[in-house]
């Protein structure tokens, strides 16, 4: 008999007063007992709707169905027999528009906790089980991936299996791409992403950082070496600005910047080097999952206030509602419906004001959702000394600019077709290279067709 | 991790060094940057190249040691790594069609001036370079500089070495004398090239200074290194970092790179207590 109850078991999490002051992680995981108990509220459907809203189609009743059982190992094998980073997944994934969308408890009260049973499973595994290389015989063939965000750490560790030679290109010092340099520690602990890296070079991938394809070496420069085929799973990294006055005042940042300073460079812990504002009052403009990120972390670094500044309604926010209740849980303050018009300045260039003007709903936009409108003569200061700028990125153009035959959109977004193919043969491209800033698992669903479509590549050429 | 093969002391605070680092060293052209971090707890630190030399497989670097990150590299000795060094990074300096070129550098600003004199020179134009120093005790570079230039005019600001005056006047002078540049370049302290490009704005003649904002990544992913060139907001990083100096709101950069000085300071004192402590320690254990 299913366990009938109408809500998910609660998720333990640290109190907002505590956690809002220290970098841990906010959500501390299932019990074996909660996961046990959770799993139970699955009716195991015979035509599974969870799966097909889940872009890397896990087996999403069997590995449940284990967890209820207690065999624990069983359903990690089970999810990890098609995604491999359950326990980033398990964190960062949006379920609610995904899998848990679709699920037939969510009918009547709330879905299976299916991202947290993956969190259960995928910790339990790293916490208990240590992770035996699998002997997979090599086939000579060599691919070059360049990224190690979702996309490429999916393409390199599927095609790994397959007994590829891959070599996996990072602009940075440090593998894991928007996990490690965007979304926070307390939302994703970096040991976790170091673990899924450090089970890819287990399966024989190379990982080499500090190396810029487009600069340090060209995409025709990697088929020259001997690489057979190219993953560009180089992301969105290019930050917006809006375009206002004020905006190279000291105190502005991108919200990349000031995410990679706290989360990348560790600007948090007293022995790093990496410098960031002491801020009073911050407001961050934009209303998505990365400005709720770069909410919180502004107040972990000790700000007194800080503000959401979005030009629409709570209800048209793009950020999961689960970060936004985070933030509000914290005391973020949401000042919606009000849009920057300028940044203003005191002495010596520093931030001491974001000028914005109120905004009131119109008719809805090409987006669906209600245009936002000005409100003439609404002008009205809030006093900050930091303003981060989260309205969105672009994918950057190095890699376009220096491949001849390449094509892109007018977004600057690479063109892909549904094999992840480009207009280059050999070249296949995926995550927010292509579909613009996304998430992390539509990324790794492309990371995973591309390493079809790349092994059916080699496999016809060599034939 | 990326070998110190050399290290030479150029004056007091500037230091010159060769890294290993051959894919860099194969791929640079001049007015291209690395950036490099020295350990896990160090900042990303951006340097222009100053030379590379393909076949050793070394990129050259000068630096002042001014920061936290600077300092701590010229404590390193040939035989060091450090742990991060990546490139080559941003655009290199467009040096085609130029015939006539002034090449201007000031203080350590002359270990990257000199590379774009050089390709200049190489690339066949007539190169006249002017090197200014506060005083004859930091000259660098002089007969690098000298082979790559059809003149070279050394001048410090007390006469202590050189012609005695500014840079800026040098090339006044250089122009009233019925010199006809087509390209000033002007490599150095922020105030020393926002001067110069009013020296050459009323002639019109085209001025390239080479910025070098704080930056992150070097990709154009952090939005950092922002400058407003022609009141557009452009990225030091991919757009540059050679721009029109005519353009240049060099003011706003000033400000921007005073951005953390205070916590600089904060950050080298705490690191001065650290060693201290870390000596007081050794001493103990010792004695002990």
């Amino acid at each position: 008999m299913a366990n009938l109850s109408l809500t998910k078991v609660p998720m333990p999490e640290q109190e907002p007063n505590v956690r809002n002051r220290n970098f841990d992680e906010v959500a501390l995981g299932y019990t074996e007992e909660m996961a046990k108990e959770e799993a139970t509220r699955c009716l195991n459907c015979k035509n599974r709707p969870c799966v097909s809203g889940c872009p890397v189609n896990v087996r999403i009743p069997d590995f449940i169905a284990q967890v209820a059982a207690g065999n624990f190992e069983e359903a990690y094998k089970i999810i990890t027999s098609t995604n491999c980073l359950p326990a980033v997944c398990g964190r960062v994934c949006t379920q609610e528009t995904q899998c848990e969308s679709k699920c037939v408890r969510g009918a009547k009260g709330e879905s299976v906790g299916i991202g947290r049973l993956e969190r259960f499973v995928a910790d339990y595994h790293m916490a208990h089980v240590s992770e035996p290389v699998p002997a997979i015989e090599k086939n000579g063939h060599r691919v070059a991936v360049i990224g190690s965000g979702p996309s490429g750490l999916t393409c390199a560790g599927d095609l790994a299996r397959l007994g590829y030679e891959v070599t996996i290109f990072e602009a940075f010092h440090k593998a894991g791409g928007v996990l490690v340099y965007g979304i926070p520690e307390f939302r994703l602990p970096k040991a976790i992403v170091q673990k899924e890296v450090d089970n890819l070079e287990a399966l024989g991938v190379e990982v080499r950082t500090n190396f810029v394809i487009g600069k340090t070496l060209t995409i025709d420069e990697l088929f020259e070496e001997g690489y057979e085929a190219v993953f560009i799973g180089s992301g969105a990294g290019l930050p917006s600005f809006m375009g206002i006055e004020g905006e190279s005042l000291i105190g502005v940042y991108s919200a990349n910047e000031y995410l990679t300073r706290v989360n990348l460079m560790k600007a948090y812990l007293d022995n790093y080097d990496t410098p960031i504002r002491k801020s009073q009052a911050v407001a961050v403009v934009g209303g998505g999952n990365v400005a709720m990120d770069a909410a919180r972390t502004a107040k972990r670094l000790g700000a007194e206030h800080v503000y959401i500044v979005y030009r629409r309604s709570e209800e048209e926010m793009p950020a999961r509602a689960e970060e936004v209740h985070h933030a509000k849980e914290e005391g973020i303050e949401f000042m919606c419906l009000n849009n920057p018009t300028r940044i203003l300045g005191g002495e010596n260039g520093e931030v001491r004001a974001i000028e914005v003007i109120s905004m009131e709903l119109g008719e809805p936009d090409a987006s669906g959702r209600r245009r936002p409108v000005a409100i003439p003569g609404s002008e009205h200061e809030i006093e900050v000394d930091t303003v981060v700028m989260s309205i969105g990125t672009s994918p950057n153009p190095l890699i376009r600019s220096t491949t001849e035959g390449l094509d892109a959109n007018s977004r600057g977004c690479l063109v892909a077709d549904e094999n992840m193919a480009t207009s280059r043969p050999g070249v296949y491209a995926g995550g927010d290279a292509v579909t613009g800033a996304a998430t992390v698992i539509l990324a790794m669903g492309a990371g995973k067709t591309a390493a079809v479509s790349i092994d059916k590549y080699i496999k016809e050429k060599n034939a | 991790m990326f070998k110190i093969v050399s290290k030479k002391q150029l004056n007091e605070a500037v230091t010159l060094m060769d890294i290993e680092a051959p894919y860099i060293a194969s791929k640079a052209r001049a007015g291209q940057f690395i950036i490099f971090r020295i350990d896990e707890y160090g900042e990303r630190i951006p340097l222009t190249i100053a030379d590379t030399d393909p076949e050793r497989g070394t990129v050259t670097i000068i630096f002042q040691a001014v920061g936290t990150s600077t300092i701590a590299l010229s404590k390193m000795n040939e035989g060091d790594s450090i742990q991060d060094f990546v490139g080559p990074l941003g655009n290199a300096t467009e040096i085609e069609g130029y015939k006539n070129v002034c090449v201007v550098g000031g203080g350590v600003g002359c270990a990257i001036a000199y590379p774009s004199a050089k390709a200049l020179h190489n690339a066949g134009a007539h190169v006249d370079m002017i090197a200014g120093f506060r005083n004859k005790d930091i000259v660098i570079l002089e007969d690098e500089m000298r082979a790559v230039s059809d003149n070279l005019y050394v001048t410090t600001d007390d006469g202590s070495y050189g012609e005695k005056g500014f840079v800026t006047n040098k090339l006044q002078s250089l122009i009233d004398a019925g010199n006809k540049y087509d390209l000033v370049i002007a490599i150095g302290p922020i105030p020393m090239m926002k001067f110069l490009a009013e020296v050459t704005r009323p002639y019109g003649i085209k001025t390239l200074v080479s910025l070098n904002p704080i930056m992150i990544d070097g990709t154009g992913m952090c939005g950092g290194c922002r400058v407003t060139v022609g009141g557009k907001i452009r990225f030091a990083c991919v757009d540059g970092p050679d721009f029109d100096g005519h353009e240049v709101d060099f003011d706003e950069l000033m400000r921007r790179n005073s951005y953390y000085k205070a916590q600089e300071r904060e950050s080298a004192s705490h690191e001065c207590r650290m060693l201290a402590a870390g000596e007081a320690a050794k001493e103990a254990q010792k004695n002990g």
